[in-house]
């Protein structure tokens, strides 16, 4: 077990809230990119 | 073989598809260990478990301003050249590089107040990288603002060189100025130790992790940016059709 002591919560949150923003940014990025690949598809089919 | 090929949308995306399973890889490995590594390290004898928090703040602080002049080069080439994937790609760093920029600025306020014993200070270099995120979001909103795509990449462009200045004043603000809180560069290519190895080598892992996952976030965007674009261009010829 790693032994952060008196700056667990210090660590804990800067990793916490960075770790946060990274996961955000990663969904956002990967579902706005495939709500814009499905659209032009579904152009694309209706011919 | 030139690299204005790549300003064709279609070539841009043929050849961003092939590279980029292996940066994604590249970037969710480097990201991964160079943290997990970071976390793991020992304390050190005067910040403590503090210093884990390097592996977070000097990574995203590196892209925060290199995303801005990523971003510049982008505009330039667009403003120049007017290559349409360049403005795309401009506008599709800017929330990355904000992300980045936010988590500088937090991860260095959480650090600082054990540290400095304060959350913030307006020191020459915490002020410029809170400028630089406000410019940021400026350029996010002025984007989103301007209807007409060129009229808003023209725009965007010039208040990126606008906000160049700040992302230089981040870089070099603590040699600029001898009065702030913020110590000088970790890493420096000048001879002489500024960080044990024990911290250094997990630092360089997350700096490339961060970079990796950089540019596979922005290769993505771009990549949403111009099927958006086509659509909305596939689009306005059907209804003046």
């Amino acid at each position: 077990m790693i032994e952060l002591g008196k700056y667990a919560t210090t660590v804990l949150s800067a990793y916490g809230i960075s770790l946060v923003l990274l996961v955000a940014i990663v969904l956002q990025t990967v579902r706005a990119n495939a709500r814009a690949r499905r659209a032009l598809e579904e152009y694309d089919n209706r011919g | 073989m030139s690299i204005w090929e790549y300003a064709n949308p279609v070539k841009f995306l043929r050849a961003s598809g092939i590279v980029l399973p292996w940066i994604v890889a590249g970037a969710a490995l480097c990201t991964v260990v160079g943290l997990v590594w970071g976390f793991l390290t020992p304390d050190d004898y005067r910040q403590g478990a503090t210093v884990k928090i390097v592996f977070l703040h000097v990574p995203a602080a590196l892209m925060a301003i290199n995303a801005w002049m990523m971003m510049l080069v982008a505009s330039l080439v667009w403003l120049i050249r007017r290559h349409h994937v360049s403005a795309l790609a401009a506008k599709a760093a800017a929330p990355v590089g904000a992300v980045m920029t936010l988590i500088a600025l937090i991860t260095g306020a959480i650090w600082g107040q054990p540290m400095w014993g304060t959350w913030w200070e307006w020191d020459p270099r915490l002020t410029s990288f809170l400028v630089l995120f406000l410019f940021y979001l400026g350029y996010i909103a002025l984007w989103e603002a301007i209807e007409d795509p060129d009229s808003a990449a023209d725009l965007t462009g010039l208040l990126c060189l606008v906000g160049s200045v700040f992302a230089f004043l981040s870089r070099y603000a603590v040699n600029f100025w001898n009065q702030g809180l913020h110590q000088g560069a970790s890493l420096s290519v000048a001879p002489g130790e500024r960080m044990s190895s024990v911290y250094r080598y997990p630092l360089y892992v997350s700096m490339l992790g961060f970079f990796l996952l950089f540019l596979a976030l922005v290769l993505i965007r771009t990549r949403t940016e111009i099927r958006r674009r086509r659509l909305a261009a596939l689009l306005a010829r059907e209804h003046r059709a």
